[in-house]
């Protein structure tokens, strides 16, 4: 971010962006639902040339045990990025950005699982990211949220992400990696669909009021249409599956206190 | 205990106070001292209420990264010292301490608070690295305004030390803007400024937004596992834009 001078023209004269998008277009997306054996759940994400991968582990025990909560489930998610996901090789293991994208997409699926109905447990929910294009961390929650509810854990609702952000001085919809580098802002959001909430909300670089109102709602709008995407991954999923198991859906929409 | 808190806290709410007899939308007493720390560069303690931050910038020649060869480094740190609250652990960072001191970082760079490109002593090969560390010492909520408050105090009185480092006379940082953060949390349906520990311990979401002089955003955190609408986040940047004034004309 914050607009690195660059000969890159990131929006033609005729208003279209690098990969040939229009300001509010989204990069391709495709999510697969239960894709991994071993794990309670799992989703894959391709969007664009990011490539994602979401495992979801519980309801389980615990640890370490101090960490439990004696009235709630832990959702605890760990974002990782794949050494080779990135041009310059990443060295492994948790940086501060990975941290950082962990803590806020743990406390936004938090808000949506139904985290009182298994006290002193903990879910966990790992999201790997094999391939790196710009919006990984939208890209990871949107998988994650589908990984949650093919693990069958009863949720309000399944979080949607996706970004917005400023290039070339126009408000644009989901960054390519470019326009990530030299843009001039971007706004990842993380919303709720069934209740009209945002659970994650990030923004840098800069912007006047009338520009965020517009990329925060662009993000919305789409986060709708990736909402339709996640459903239909499920509905692909157990459809096929429908003579082994009853499907998991989601929880029925049950009016809670947030 | 944390449920009797809630209950009281937002039995109060409900009337329109908080326990602080504080308005919704009003910040607690602050009070800057620059020039604290002999031994950094820069240097501000922010007393925000009771919360208690000291903010140290140091500066050290270094080679510049590849691709912003004509800029200097920043490297911003938050230390959460076991003295400053009984939640606080000696150890490396853990996820809250990162946090606090990437939302600063991002504040201050995304702001563009100093001009950058004024820490370049040989392009390619030699840049100013500034280290911006927060120690805070009294813990009592928002820590992300007054480490963002210590962060532009201290950046303001700080000098470019290039004497001592043999890189000619020492200059001032070359300060530009002042992106100024303000944080506020919702508890149930109401949204209060400037959240004390207790009000952060019950609260359901939080958002930070950082604004510069000309009302332009520059950065934004929400965090804790609760919701906002969008309503309720342009009402915390309609907040964000006149506390921050104030904020900004004391530092």
């Amino acid at each position: 971010m914050g607009g690195t001078p660059t000969d890159l023209k990131l929006i033609d004269e005729n208003g279209r962006r690098l990969d040939g998008r229009l300001p509010d277009e989204m990069r391709p997306l495709r999510i697969e639902a239960g894709v991994l054996k071993r794990a309670d759940g799992s989703a894959y994400v391709e969007w664009g040339n990011n490539k994602v991968l979401a495992a979801v582990y519980g309801p389980r025990e615990c640890h370490p045990r101090h960490a439990q909560n004696p009235t709630r489930a832990l959702v605890q998610c760990h974002y990782n990025m794949a050494a080779f996901s990135v041009d310059d090789r990443k060295r492994p293991g948790p940086d501060r950005r990975s941290q950082e994208i962990s803590k806020i997409i743990s406390e936004a699926l938090t808000h949506v699982v139904f985290t009182e109905y298994f006290p002193r447990a903990s879910i966990d929910v790992y999201i790997e990211v094999l391939q790196a294009n710009a919006g990984t961390r939208c890209a990871g929650l949107t998988a994650a949220s589908v990984a949650l509810a093919d693990a069958g854990i009863p949720m309000r609702d399944m979080v949607a992400s996706c970004a917005a952000g400023k290039v070339a001085n126009t408000v644009v919809l989901d960054l390519g990696k470019e326009e990530d580098n030299f843009g001039q802002a971007d706004i990842p959001v993380g919303y709720v669909p069934r209740t009209d909430e945002i659970v994650l909300l990030q923004m840098d670089g800069d912007l006047t009021l009338d520009e965020y109102k517009k990329g925060l709602t662009m993000a919305v709008e789409a986060c709708k249409n990736i909402h339709e995407i996640q459903r239909d991954a499920l509905r692909r999923r157990y459809q096929a599956k429908s003579m082994e198991a009853p499907a998991a859906e989601p929880a029925p929409a049950q009016q809670e206190g947030a | 205990m944390a449920d009797l808190k809630r209950d009281h806290i937002a039995k109060l709410l409900s009337k329109g106070v908080r326990a602080d007899g504080r308005k919704f939308d009003e910040m607690r007493q602050l009070n800057i001292q620059t020039n604290y720390i002999r031994s950094a560069e820069g240097s501000a303690r922010v007393q925000l209420g009771n919360t208690d931050v000291v903010v140290g910038i140091k500066l050290i020649v270094g080679a510049p990264f590849g691709d912003t060869p004509n800029t200097g480094v920043l490297t911003t740190n938050a230390e959460l010292i076991p003295m400053a609250s009984e939640t606080f652990e000696s150890g490396p960072p853990d996820r809250e301490s990162i946090e606090i001191s990437r939302v600063v970082d991002r504040g201050i760079r995304e702001g563009h608070a100093v001009d950058m490109t004024k820490l370049c002593i040989e392009p390619g090969k030699e840049v100013w690295i500034m280290f911006l560390d927060v120690h805070v010492i009294d813990y009592d909520g928002n820590l992300f305004d007054a480490a963002n408050i210590g962060a532009n105090a201290a950046l303001k009185t700080a000098v470019v030390p290039a004497k001592r480092a043999g890189k000619g006379e020492d200059y001032p940082m070359p300060v530009q803007h002042t992106p100024i953060s303000l944080t506020a949390v919702k508890i149930g349906e109401h949204i209060l400024v400037d959240p004390t520990h207790d009000e952060e311990r019950v609260a359901d979401a939080r958002l930070t937004v950082t604004l510069l002089e000309n009302g332009n955003l520059c950065a934004m955190q929400k965090g804790l596992s609760g919701a906002f609408s969008m309503d309720e986040v342009f009402r915390i940047i309609d907040m964000s834009k006149k506390l921050g004034a104030e904020v900004r004309s004391k530092i």
